[in-house]
């Protein structure tokens, strides 16, 4: 009850920025646009690369666009937050709150990730539907595996936010890393270019990852590439990859806390 | 001529309000209006009012940050707006609660900016460098990073950074904010001093009455935008007569306490709240407290700008 | 005209005490490098693998789009290095910093560009030339190509340093409007990356008369790679940037001065 409370309380104040949004959506639309046109160049010479079709590969573009926010892909959400109060020192007051400090900000990340799938993800989707041909889920099974498949890209995302933002307990500024983590994301969770048309190995090595989870395995259940078991599989990996990374998690809050009361802040 | 001269200046401002989802209320707030005053070179002047009376709004007309929708300015001969680069030059401006220092660098690499940008001669700039250092005690804190100062000692870093080029005018914004009283002291010396020996006119706006009190010979109170008061600071005094407070806590609850120079005003509990004029020591009525009751502690509270212009009103 | 002939002078001052601030974190800066350096890597590793998966793009094979390429990138590089800060308008209006700008006697725009002054965004500099170099390498050079290959940097520098003025000065009226610049900022470039027969004639026209990235290294490009223009356009436009980049830098001076008066006539 608690954690729908910071997460409905996050969700409203993502929803203030207002013009940002406007402006953010405008600047999604535009890249679709373009990469929409360079995916149809490329597919034109190869209609099958990586298994996808013309239409396929645009799909790929507008859920691209549509995720870009909601999962966070170059930084930001709640994890910003809690970098901000570990510089200031305020996070001290987060480590003695009688509840999961992971759980808190979690639950303000989805908040916000629900505010931007709302708003950052449903119209670039429309506008793409309007301006080229777009593929929808075919299956329900599609349809419910992408949802469930994104929560967990937003999760997976979170939990290698929190620990780039927990990099600032021991070297104070976290734009670094930020940066740097945010770089490796958008190549490696397939933003750059769908993973599935890497060469081997990188595409298998690239697969393998938790960064997949951001954007080729949902896209993947969105466009049916991934059916039945394979819904199951992906998710499955998906899931993994969270268990191990909220467990750091725990461990890096531990190492931080016991810094925080050694040292005092 | 006056180095300041600002005749029926009115500055309007378009707000509009979210009145429904798509609908905006469009009014206007006038944020000064027939404003009047002008200020000599030498002078020192406290510029003072209560939160959205208008005083930021004048400095900003005042700098040539902000256009004036009507009225005349010149600060220096100039029109502050229009030829705002050249009077850049001849002003300096401390905004008290952020600085303009380089925050990872040390404060001598701010200076030495400085001195490029203002275009200060070598040998004028080490004069004066010299000369504030020594004034303002920063001659270990040099080469330290500005991050590594205290607040009082980043706000002599400020001051220094705005008098390097030798302005006429000075305009600080809430200088003494959040300073112990050593700080506080210290820099009422300095720009005493610094009016005294060059003749920098300085228009302070603050909330400290002290401030006031330990500087400027005259005050300009603005309320609503307007100017309600303009002269010396004893005749401001003298038409709303400010009060302190002593605050008392009691160690049992008690009647309202009764004792002679002073009239109890509010209690709650054990803690009592008693008024007394500010002209007046406070060591006779605490005294008297003490030796009538059972004090577990006691604080004294200065007025504050607000409560003297609310005196002002309820005086005239 | 005084202050305008000491502007680089003091620009170069400015920024000069941000790379010294920068440097106050050595692992940030050290990291931040890192991170500038492999997203300019790691961009044209992407174009690369698209050439992996297909020989040609819109009918240019990977030396011409090198070309395209390397010319967009130097110029949005130049301009990001020298006036990206730009973008930070509406921060500084926000905490006050403009204020304080503006009772400095160094013209604002100097003041604004040369804050965060970040020496990193070399890298992407240094990534385009190569990538230009290697595109450049199989241009058959004349005399006169090479005055159109000048003319084109040049050009492509100023007309991105146009986009970058021009859009932040939104700013001025919206505060948190900065991702809308870069659908112009960064979104020209990412367009001007491809040849532009990857697009539609609608879309390459909005792109020549409207927002005119085209001319960043499209046409110029054309008449280096000795290539027909597939749209029909006429040939003098591959020496008509330097004309498109002094319209651009207007438009952005006047974008400038309206949003500057706006803020002072305002106050915020």
């Amino acid at each position: 009850m608690l954690y729908a409370a910071v997460a409905a309380r996050s969700f409203r104040r993502f929803s203030t920025y207002r013009t940002a949004t406007l402006a953010g959506i405008f600047t999604n639309s535009v890249f679709g646009v373009i990469y929409s046109y360079a995916y149809l160049a490329l597919w034109h010479q190869r209609p099958d690369a990586g298994g996808y079709d013309a239409t396929d590969a645009v799909t790929y573009v507008w859920i691209g666009q549509a995720l870009l926010m909601t999962v966070a892909l170059w930084g930001g959400g709640t994890t910003d937050d809690l970098a901000d109060r570990i510089r200031t020192g305020d996070v001290a007051i987060d480590l003695y709150r009688p509840v999961s400090m992971v759980g808190w900000y979690l639950a303000g990340d989805l908040g916000r990730a629900t505010y931007h799938v709302l708003t950052r993800g449903v119209a670039p989707t429309v506008l793409g539907l309007l301006l080229f041909r777009i593929a929808l889920p075919g299956t329900t099974a599609a349809a419910v595996g992408f949802v469930v498949s994104l929560v967990l890209a937003v999760v997976t995302s979170f939990a290698i936010r929190f620990l780039v933002a927990c990099s600032a307990f021991w070297l104070l500024d976290q734009t670094g890393v930020r940066t740097l983590s945010g770089v490796l994301a958008i190549f490696l969770s397939g933003m750059t270019l769908p993973l599935v048309i890497f060469p081997e190995p990188l595409r298998s090595i690239a697969l393998a990852l938790p960064w997949a989870s951001y954007l080729q395995t949902p896209a993947d259940i969105w466009l049916g590439h991934r059916a039945g078991t394979g819904i199951v599989s992906g998710i499955a990996v998906q899931a993994l990859w969270i268990a191990v990374l909220l467990a750091l998690c725990q461990v890096v809050l531990g190492a931080a806390t016991r810094k925080v009361v050694v040292q005092g802040g | 001529m006056n180095l300041i001269d600002v005749r029926d200046l009115a500055r309007t401002f378009v707000v509009r309000k979210r009145s429904g989802t798509f609908t905006r209320l469009r009014s206007e707030v006038r944020a000064v209006r027939d404003l009047t005053f002008a200020i000599e070179a030498g002078e020192m002047v406290g510029y003072i009012g209560p939160n959205g009376a208008g005083k930021s709004t004048t400095i900003k007309m005042l700098t040539g940050i902000l256009v004036p929708t009507s009225g005349h300015l010149r600060v220096a001969g100039l029109e502050p707006s229009r030829e705002r680069t050249e009077l850049a030059r001849r002003i300096g401006v401390v905004f008290g609660q952020r600085t303009t220092l380089w925050w990872d660098l040390p404060l001598r690499d701010s200076f030495e900016l400085l001195q490029k940008i203002y275009r200060v001669e070598q040998a004028r700039h080490r004069r004066n460098l010299d000369e504030y250092v020594e004034l303002l005690d920063l001659g270990d804190l040099l080469d330290t990073p500005v991050r590594q100062l205290s607040l009082g000692q980043r706000m002599r870093g400020d001051i220094t950074a705005a008098l390097l080029h030798d302005p006429e005018i000075l305009y600080l914004d809430e200088p003494t904010i959040g300073l112990d009283v050593v700080s506080k002291g210290r820099l009422r010396e300095f720009l005493r001093t610094l009016n005294a020996e060059r003749g920098t006119t300085l228009m302070l706006t603050t909330h400290d009455l002290q401030d006031i009190e330990a500087l400027c010979d005259r005050v300009i109170v603005i309320d609503h935008g307007t100017a309600v008061f303009d002269g010396a600071l004893e005749e401001l005094q003298r038409r709303g007569e400010s009060r302190r407070t002593l605050v008392v806590d009691l160690v049992d609850e008690a009647p309202p306490i009764c004792v002679d120079g002073a009239e109890t005003h509010r209690v709650e509990g054990p803690r009592q709240w008693l008024s007394f004029p500010a002209g007046a020591s406070a060591a006779p009525i605490v005294a008297a407290v003490a030796a009538a009751y059972d004090v577990a502690d006691l604080s004294i509270q200065e007025p504050d700008i607000e409560e003297v212009i609310r005196e002002i009103y309820a005086g005239a | 005209m005084a202050d305008l002939r000491a502007a680089p002078r003091e620009y170069v001052w400015i920024a000069r005490m941000w790379v010294r601030s920068s440097l106050a974190y050595p692992l940030s800066f050290w990291l931040l490098t890192l991170s500038s350096a492999l997203i300019t890597l790691l961009d044209f590793v992407g174009l690369a693998l698209m050439f992996h998966t297909v020989s040609a793009l819109g009918g240019f094979g990977l030396r011409e789009v090198a070309l395209l390429y390397g010319a967009s990138g130097i110029g949005i590089g130049v301009a990001d290095l020298v006036i990206g800060s730009v973008e930070q308008i509406g921060v500084h209006v926000r905490t006050g910093t403009l204020d304080s700008m503006l009772t400095r006697p160094v013209p604002l725009l100097v003041q604004i560009c040369a804050d965060r002054f970040a020496i990193r965004r070399l890298g992407r500099i240094t990534q385009a030339l190569a990538v230009f170099g290697y595109g450049a390498w199989w241009v058959d050079w004349t005399p006169s190509k090479c005055g159109v290959a000048a003319l084109m940097v040049v050009s492509s520098c100023l007309i991105f340093f146009s986009f970058f003025v021009a859009f932040s000065c939104i700013q001025f009226w919206t505060l948190d409007s900065t991702e809308f610049a870069n659908a112009f900022t960064y979104g020209g470039n990412t367009m001007t990356q491809y040849p532009m027969t990857i697009f539609p004639r609608e879309v390459l026209k909005g792109l020549t008369f409207v927002v005119p990235v085209a001319f960043v290294n499209w046409y110029p490009c054309l008449y280096l790679l000795d290539r027909p223009d597939p749209f029909g356009m006429p040939p003098w436009f591959a020496v008509f940037s330097p004309v498109v980049a002094a319209l651009t830098l207007t438009v952005a001076g006047l974008a400038w001065r309206t949003g500057v008066r706006h803020y002072t006539s305002t106050g915020s």
